[in-house]
């Protein structure tokens, strides 16, 4: 049994204390009113922020300067395969979701190749194949939005009691993740590499192969965010992923995880998706501008960065 | 003569104007016509804000950081110069120094607390967005006649944007690679540590470059306006993309301080003629983003090849 002073040690547990906080003073301003629906829709949205936000953690924990800029091309390019091939047809979602993840994985090989073939930093790496992916995606939907085949998107909606099963299902998938960080060795390398290269490859971890496996990871991630988000907002637009650029990496910093690499938790990763939807929500419900509410956003990040600050020198 | 020319040193360093000059050709080709001083007017007028925003995200890149938040920060100044400079030139001068004096307390900020520039820069795109959307929250304002006047001067012979594109490079030049002082800025990027132990605050170092880069998008955002003659919150969006990728086009290295002014802005005038080049070439919009990607994965190609050679 955890003792409540060694829970407040965990790095993510503030992100969790933020979110009940902000929930808190959302429902005494409304004086308790839809505090359950504002819970539930937090749930939903969080969930597509988790799924990159994962593989972006994977990939900002190999180091500082690896960092995946090509997310949000990627979900509009595995959005719009996926809807493609399901042509509207249940029949087809398997094999849809296959072409999707199939088109992540290449996405990834090619970001990673980038990398190490051109020998340039990931951020300008996955930068520049984001143009290509993106128009990709472009050129394939001519900017129509095609609909989700009808289960994908009662799948991607249906609420028990209030609760998504979508948000149930990337629970466990978190836990998962989590154990696979903590306890497998493709984790553990994962931090080591993060914590120092050079130590790391001296010990024998293949450190090229897990740098791979990482920039795969979050973009197979990436591409099933795009899957599920076209089924759960009704079609793939090319502009679904912009937003989870910041999302994907305020998560991973919000949530506790070093930017510095090495150091990672998954569990702060939906605490800090659940705090970035409910601070939105409360600056909505407060009758703020989309000005101040994007002034927020990006205060909030820098702040929170400012006070977890960079790698100890 | 031949040695020369396959050094790998020289190669790496004529590469930003060779591919300019492939690029120019190439345009000539297709469409001749657009070798007349009303073509390159044309074809160029875009350079300049592109060229001033690539010097700003220069200065950030000669610090080993990147800054993703330039593009909405010249919207905002852009937002500012179509309003409050045109309103009150006072009261907008004042913004547009303040927003300089913001971008040098950022330096500060990521100094002081070693903090990853991508992040904080990130998280500031969307102050600068939010800012600008309350100044002008719909697409509008109108820019003062001063700068309208100067950004559409008839010079004589050669077109004002060539012009006013090697007065930046030149000047950025002077003081980035000719001066003492300007060797201390890129030595910051190159060693801090060694740039520190001989006495150097490197806290100053890197306000001065946060604080010369916000100056330099202030210039753009400013010839932008002068331009389109109003403004938008977002009229600026790509320009965090054209301004890495003209650094990088321009032979700037991302770690290092290793930085050419010259090559940025060649670099920036390259992705101005880009889109006229894909324009001639008849290739559908759609691809108009992946082939400026493509084109920026060819040249790092190109320059990864010159590298190894140097070994």
């Amino acid at each position: 049994m955890i003792s409540v002073q060694q829970l407040f040690q965990k790095p993510w547990i503030w992100s969790y204390v933020g979110a009940i906080l902000i929930w808190l003073a959302t429902v005494i301003f409304t004086s308790g009113q839809g505090g359950g629906a504002i819970i539930s829709a937090a749930l939903s949205f969080a969930t597509f922020t988790v799924i990159v936000g994962i593989g972006q953690m994977f990939v900002i924990s190999t180091g500082p300067g690896n960092v995946d800029l090509s997310i949000p091309a990627n979900i509009a390019l595995s959005g719009v395969i996926a809807m493609k091939v399901m042509a509207v047809s249940n029949g087809m979602i398997p094999i849809g979701i296959a072409a999707a993840l199939a088109s992540g994985f290449l996405v990834g090989v090619f970001n990673y190749s980038l990398i190490r073939l051109l020998k340039i930093p990931p951020i300008i790496a996955t930068l520049s194949a984001s143009f290509l992916v993106i128009s990709s995606a472009i050129a394939l939907s001519h900017g129509i939005k095609i609909k989700p085949p009808t289960m994908l998107a009662d799948v991607a909606t249906v609420r028990y009691f209030g609760i998504p099963l979508l948000a149930v299902i990337v629970i466990g998938f978190a836990a998962l993740m989590s154990v696979l960080l903590s306890r497998s060795l493709y984790g553990r390398s994962v931090l080591a590499i993060g914590q120092n290269p050079r130590a790391a490859w001296l010990a024998g971890i293949p450190v090229e192969k897990v740098r791979f496996a990482t920039y795969v990871l979050s973009a197979v991630l990436a591409s099933l965010c795009g899957v599920l988000l076209a089924g759960f907002s009704g079609g793939a637009a090319l502009n679904m992923g912009e937003e989870y650029l910041l999302a994907s990496i305020a998560v991973v910093v919000i949530g506790g995880t070093s930017v510095a690499g090495g150091k990672a938790n998954v569990p702060g990763i939906w605490g800090a998706a659940l705090f970035m939807f409910l601070l939105v929500t409360m600056l909505n419900t407060f009758g703020a501008s989309a000005g101040i509410r994007l002034i927020m956003t990006g205060l909030i990040i820098v702040g929170v960065i400012t006070i977890a600050g960079g790698d100890e020198v | 003569m031949v040695a020369i020319l396959t050094n790998p040193k020289f190669l790496r360093s004529a590469l930003p104007g060779i591919s300019f000059l492939v690029l120019l050709f190439a345009i000539f080709y297709l469409q001749p016509r657009a070798m007349s001083y009303f073509g390159m007017n044309l074809m160029l007028q875009y350079a300049v804000p592109i060229a001033l925003a690539t010097i700003a995200q220069m200065f950030i890149i000669t610090v080993n950081d990147l800054d993703l938040s330039i593009g909405p920060f010249v919207g905002l100044v852009a937002c500012i110069t179509a309003t409050y400079l045109h309103q009150s030139p006072l009261l907008g001068a004042l913004a547009l120094i303040a927003s300089i004096a913001a971008y040098g307390a950022l330096g500060a900020l990521i100094q002081w607390r070693n903090l990853p520039s991508i992040v904080v820069t990130l998280g500031m795109s969307f102050v600068w967005l939010g800012i600008a959307v309350m100044i002008l929250p719909t697409p509008g304002g109108k820019a003062p006649e001063w700068i309208k006047a100067l950004m559409s001067v008839k010079t004589p012979y050669i077109p004002f944007p060539v012009i006013a594109a090697a007065v930046i490079a030149l000047l950025v030049h002077l003081l980035l690679m000719r001066s003492s002082f300007g060797t201390v800025l890129r030595g910051a990027g190159g060693n801090p540590k060694a740039v520190a132990r001989a006495g150097w605050s490197l806290m100053k170092t890197k306000v001065i470059m946060y604080s010369m880069a916000g100056f330099f998008g202030v210039l753009a955002g400013l010839s932008l306006v002068g331009l389109t003659t109003s403004a938008d919150a977002h009229i600026a969006d790509r320009y965090t993309l054209y301004s890495i990728a003209g650094v990088i086009l321009g032979g700037g290295e991302f770690v290092g301080g290793r930085i050419s002014p010259i090559g940025a802005v060649l670099g920036a005038l390259t992705l101005a003629l880009a889109g006229s080049f894909l324009i001639f070439m008849r290739i559908s919009p759609d691809w108009q983003i992946g082939a400026q990607g493509a084109i920026l994965i060819i040249v790092l190609a190109l320059r990864a090849l010159i590298n190894r050679r140097e070994g």
